[in-house]
């Protein structure tokens, strides 16, 4: 079963890359075979996206070999990588905002019939090329991003994460377009966290952990466990269980609730969402991405006004214009994105103590010393980890998110919500999180938490709230959370019926490839 | 059936084509209202007038197409002026006392050196990573002091078929020779590099500079690049304000904020990718036309700059708030 | 990422040179102390008679309206902004004081200009902070109209004459015991409460916040606007304290007076190491930056050099320590 050299499309060997002190990447290796979809795969933080940049050309690792039909060489640029036959497709597509898509063709020496034909091939049959860029919607560029990537028909083709957030029936005809490129004489790597996508497209995945190649596995039935066992490692085993229940008692239905939102939209995005918050409990929000979540978050956090619908806090209805209302009615936002959290050239004590002067009556003289044991108790609450704390852009990423958190932990938070608070940062500092979020609301706070990991909600919530279509779909109390269930609800499932059909008979998930006429109508 | 689709099908591709040139057509339309409205003011403003504001504006203008095409590709230059003052006084250097013939050496080699102090400009902001604005700043001390180098006070000369060439008119007197050069010069540069892939470049660095490095763009050799297509325009306008003068001029004019000014009212986004040299050359004129109707009108001149200031900050809020307004809709 | 991510010690030659890297990137100032006294060093080697009390009292003289100015750049660069308005705006100020002093008596002939300079820079900051205009265009055109309407009051004050008033040549030009100047009444409580309100205020933070990150002031709850309309109120009112000590310096009152100082006080805080894009430096790196500086053209005159080698050093080391500065603080 072993194959040589020559037999391989493209091989990369003992890639290594250090930022500093840091170790990005330090064994990685990647041998791809031609005609297979070959899935890369890793935890966040694994090196994935630094092995992704090294063969794509954008940047040059430390040592190792990279070998494309036998020929060896690396990228020192994008331009050279897709020159040599590997041709990258991202999440964000790379096509430039301000050029109509002729000239975004021309840009890549593109051609343009066999770009017809695979934009027809996926759906996109109507696609007028004088239109700008900047006006066609998200996932209408993706796939344009695709069909010039497979108008070259490079020798590898790379995906990184391009199905994410794409609508399920356009996800089915990509996956389907991807699939015929198996057993020819090209091949695709295909970076995806969906494992249902891998188990249906890939022949063979590789997995990193920690900057290293530590397995390449077959795809066949089962091969997913062994993926994630591989992806874990062995040192971390089932996560240790969360204490809940301290706040079951203010959790009483007549309890007036912290927050409530009644019927809220906004614009296309939510079209319809109620729920109550009270105070001592964790609501868990489920979604797949973009189904309206950021939106009801946005608007939740003060940064963006509803459309319709009503939203009171402690009862009474309330209206915010800017985050800072949302602030003074006790709603603090923890975002996903730290970049869109931390002043990252500033220190921890900073970062934490930014909210204290917001207000125009505290732009005074600060009061070190009030200052001083508010931020000191709150990095002891997190357990900050503070040797380099001068420029927060120093920390690692899990300490990071512990400051944003820290910020409104050390105000005292009346009800707080979280957006994926977890996000690629390591196990250990999830689990002070998940204590952290039962501690405020064993205190009285009330915590709302979106999460992508489904099985956080049973680790973390008291219950659920699935988010479908800008519409919530389900209400799953805790004990009956598990992974199958939310994922079934998130897709909007009943009864057995199989997954992707149903979500692509969702009306609004066919207008994602609509004519730019009716977007600029909007 | 087949027909009418086609048909409608390319009035909707002129709408589209109207739309996204929206700015620059208004731009143009304002100035022929403009010229209309000096007209009536000053009935005596004819032939000579155009004459006068075609060479009056030609420096401003070419500076203009200069920093529109480094701003587009998502730079700024402030060492414009700076630089124009430098080729003045080189070509006014040069052309001193020389026969006539010889001022077609001096022109090319003053064209050279334009590109070439604006691939240093370009190399250093592209090497040492600090932003554009600080490196073109500092270089707009290096330039100028060349220039007092070159020549401590104003002075050279410039060969007569030089000043014929931005003054007077072209076959009938309506139509001024400066005119005619600029749009020679912004067609022999500006046209072929817009539609070659250089000039796709440089829009897609200034749009989004990842996409454009992810899409094989070479980001840095493109900047540089535009710095030097600036380079070039900075040189054309030292040459015509030694043409137009006779002499040059050591000490930087106010071309390089008035560049930047009449770029963001022609249209070009400071954060680049958008707009083009067009509406930089419309906005030049229009400043020059209120700067003489004020004249006209015998207002205060002065008022002039402020009608210039108020225009430049009205237009742009007014501008940036319809940007919100449509990001919030 | 805990275990990938521990600092290995590593070779002392290594450990040393990123000592230097982080002190360069931290207290910036101190290399920068270091250069100003070479150059100093170097002027006592060429022109030994040079350093006198009297040269240090020149050089400060000359030094102290250029670090006012140099102040508004160093604030407004804090928020991600600049302010090109300063030049006008001092000018105005210089020319308006020397106009209405005659008539009006010398407090108000102060307070007028003062009060105009903030009304400038609270309309800058509303067109920065509210329309989102780009400081550098917002305050490109600021300068257009105050320049503009400074030159309408000239023409219409022409027959009146005026002269720059004997007490304010007396702070912009005197020297206490010849080593002294008076202007450093003015600028040392400007000075300190300058950096006090970097370092010690609300407001100060918010100054590195806004440009450090804006999105995470914002949902921090930073009404950035308001932070915006402040700052450059009192950039405006500091260039027009600016103006008066010019006006008293050169015993000058000229609607462009200022004109030629503006470029140089960008470069000030640049060389101070505050960044232009935002949330890094502070003021005394930029009175260090002035000083330097002021002693290049102090010691570039003393030797004979024309004005153009001057501003060739001043490109040449402005690029220089700009470069030095993005290489050691960059990420990674």
């Amino acid at each position: 079963m072993t194959l040589t050299t020559t037999d391989l499309l493209l091989e990369a060997t003992g890639i290594s890359k250090t930022y500093g002190a840091v170790v990005a990447l330090h064994a990685a290796s990647l041998a791809i075979r031609p005609g297979e979809v070959h899935a890369l795969m890793g935890a966040n933080g694994a090196g994935k996206s630094t092995f992704v940049k090294i063969l794509t050309g954008a940047i040059r690792p430390d040592t190792g070999t990279i070998t494309l039909r036998g020929r060896q060489r690396i990228a020192h640029s994008p331009g050279e990588a897709r020159h040599s036959g590997l041709v990258p497709v991202y999440q964000e597509p790379s096509l430039i905002p301000d050029l109509d898509i002729r000239a975004n063709l021309r840009l890549t020496e593109t051609p343009i019939e066999p770009f017809r034909h695979w934009a027809g091939e996926l759906g996109l049959d109507t696609l007028d090329l004088s239109s700008m860029a900047r006006q066609l919607p998200l996932a209408s560029l993706r796939i344009i991003d695709l069909a010039r990537a497979l108008a070259i028909d490079p020798d590898v083709l790379m995906l990184d994460e391009m199905t994410a957030a794409l609508p399920a029936n356009l996800t089915e005809r990509v996956l389907e377009v991807i699939g015929r490129r198996r057993g020819g004489s090209k091949s695709v790597i295909f970076i995806s966290h969906r494992m249902i996508e891998i188990a249906s497209i890939c022949d063979r995945a590789t997995v990193l952990r920690e900057g290293e190649t530590v397995g390449v596995v077959d795809v066949t039935a089962g091969a997913e466990d062994q993926i994630v066992q591989l992806m874990l490692g062995q040192a971390i085993s089932d996560m240790p269980a969360v204490g809940k229940g301290a706040g079951a008692g203010a959790r009483a239905s007549d309890v007036t609730p912290r927050l409530a939102a009644r019927s809220l939209s906004a614009r296309t995005k939510l079209h319809d969402v109620s729920f109550e918050l009270r105070p001592g409990e964790v609501l868990g929000v489920v979604a797949l991405e973009g189904q309206g979540q950021d939106e009801l978050f946005d608007i939740l956090a003060g940064s963006e006004r509803p459309g319709g619908g009503e939203l009171l806090v402690d009862g009474a209805a309330v209206s915010f214009r800017h985050p800072a209302d949302a602030i003074r009615a006790g709603l603090v936002y923890v975002p996903a994105d730290r970049a869109q959290a931390l002043l990252m050239q500033r220190s921890v004590r900073e970062n934490i103590a930014l909210p204290f002067t917001a207000r125009m009556r505290t732009w005074g003289l600060i009061r070190t010393r009030a200052e001083h044991v508010k931020v000191d108790a709150a990095i002891e609450t997190l357990q900050i980890d503070t040797r380099a704390q001068g420029e927060v852009r120093r920390l690692s990423g899990g300490n990071q998110q512990k400051v944003t958190i820290a910020r409104w932990v050390a105000g005292g938070v009346k009800t707080m919500l979280c957006f994926d608070p977890t996000r690629g940062i390591d196990i250990r500092t999830k689990h002070q999180i998940y204590l952290l979020v039962r501690d405020l609301a064993a205190a009285g706070a009330a915590v709302l938490l979106y999460t992508s990991e489904l099985k956080e909600v049973q680790l973390v919530c008291d219950r659920a709230i699935v988010i479908f279509g800008g519409r919530v779909v389900a209400e799953i109390a805790a004990a009956d959370a598990d992974e199958p269930t939310l994922l079934r609800a998130a897709y909007n499932l009943k009864g057995d019926a199989a997954i992707p059909q149903l979500a692509a008979a969702e009306p609004g998930s066919g207008s994602v490839v609509a004519p730019v006429a009716q977007q600029e109508a909007n | 059936m087949g027909a009418s689709t086609s048909r409608s099908g390319g009035g909707a591709a002129i709408l589209a084509a109207v739309r996204r040139n929206a700015w620059t057509i208004g731009l143009v339309v304002f100035m022929a209202l403009l010229l209309v409205f000096t007209k009536i003011i000053q009935p005596s403003y004819g032939a000579a007038g155009l004459q006068g504001l075609g060479s009056s504006v030609l420096p401003l203008a070419l500076a203009a197409v200069g920093q529109a095409i480094v701003v587009i590709s998502g730079g700024i230059d402030l060492s414009i002026g700076s630089m124009m003052a430098l080729t003045s006084v080189v070509s006014a250097t040069m052309m001193n006392e020389q026969p006539e013939e010889f001022a077609i050496v001096v022109v090319i080699c003053v064209l050279f050196l334009g590109l070439a102090i604006g691939a240093v400009n370009g190399t250093l902001a592209v090497v040492t990573r600090v932003p554009d604005i600080v490196v073109t700043l500092a270089m707009s001390f290096v330039w100028a002091g060349c220039a007092l180098l070159v020549l401590k006070t104003p002075g050279g000369g410039s060969a007569k078929w030089l000043l014929n060439l931005v003054t007077g008119s072209l076959g009938t007197e309506w139509i001024p020779r400066a005119a005619v050069l600029l749009i020679v010069v912004v067609a022999i540069i500006w046209i072929p590099l817009r539609r070659s892939r250089l000039g796709l470049s440089i829009y897609a660095i200034g749009s989004n500079r990842l996409a454009a490095f992810r899409s094989g763009v070479p980001v840095g050799r493109t900047r540089i690049a535009a710095y030097m297509a600036m380079g070039l325009f900075a040189a054309l306008g030292g040459l015509s304000l030694t043409a137009s003068t006779g002499i040059g001029t050591p000490v930087p004019g106010p071309y390089t904020l008035m560049s930047v000014a009449a770029v963001v009212l022609g249209g070009v986004s400071l954060a680049g990718g958008r707009g083009g040299v067009f509406g930089a050359v419309a906005a030049v004129i229009i400043l020059q036309l209120i700067r003489s109707d004020i004249t006209f009108l015998n207002i205060n001149p002065n008022l002039a700059v402020v009608v210039q200031g108020v225009i430049l900050i009205g237009v742009v809020m007014i501008g940036s708030l319809v940007q919100i307004r449509r990001a919030r809709a | 990422m805990s275990g990938s991510a521990s600092v290995q010690p590593t070779r002392a030659s290594w450990a040393s040179a990123a000592a230097w890297r982080g002190m360069f990137r931290d207290r910036p100032i101190v290399p920068l102390v270091g250069l100003l006294a070479l150059m100093i060093v170097v002027i006592r080697i060429v022109q030994p008679d040079i350093i006198s009390p009297g040269w240090v009292g020149v050089t400060f003289r000359a030094a102290i309206p250029l670090a006012i100015l140099a102040a508004c750049q160093t604030l407004t660069f804090l928020t991600g902004g600049i302010d090109l308005s300063v030049g006008a705006v001092a000018s105005m100020s210089g020319f308006m004081v020397a106009t209405l002093v005659g008539h009006q008596g010398l407090a108000v002939a102060l307070l007028v200009p003062l009060l105009i300079a903030a009304i400038a820079g609270a309309v800058t900051g509303f067109g920065v902070g509210v329309f989102r205009v780009h400081p550098l265009i917002m305050t490109l055109g600021m300068s257009l109209v105050v320049l503009g309407l400074a030159n309408v009051w000239q023409l219409i004050m022409v027959q009146t004459g005026g002269g720059v008033p004997p007490d304010l040549r007396t702070l912009g030009s005197a020297t206490l015991g010849g080593i002294l100047p008076y202007s450093l009444l003015v600028f040392v409580p400007l000075a300190a409460f300058i950096l006090f309100l970097l370092r010690g205020t609300g407001y100060g933070r918010l100054l590195y916040a806004i440009g450090d990150n804006p999105i995470a002031s914002r949902l921090s709850g930073v009404r950035s606007w308001q932070v915006l309309v402040v700052l450059y109120s009192l950039s405006a009112v500091l260039a027009a304290i600016a103006g008066f000590l010019y006006s008293g310096l050169t015993n000058v009152a000229s609607v462009s007076l200022v004109d030629t100082a503006v470029l140089p006080s960008v470069a000030a805080a640049v060389i101070g190491g505050t960044s232009i894009m935002g949330g890094r430096g502070g003021f005394s790196g930029t009175i260090v930056g002035v000083l330097i500086l002021t002693v290049l053209t102090s010691l570039l005159s003393s030797l004979g050099y024309p004005e153009a080698v001057r501003q060739i050093l001043f490109g040449a080391i402005i690029v220089a320590v700009a470069a030095a500065y993005t290489r050691v603080t960059a990420e990674s």
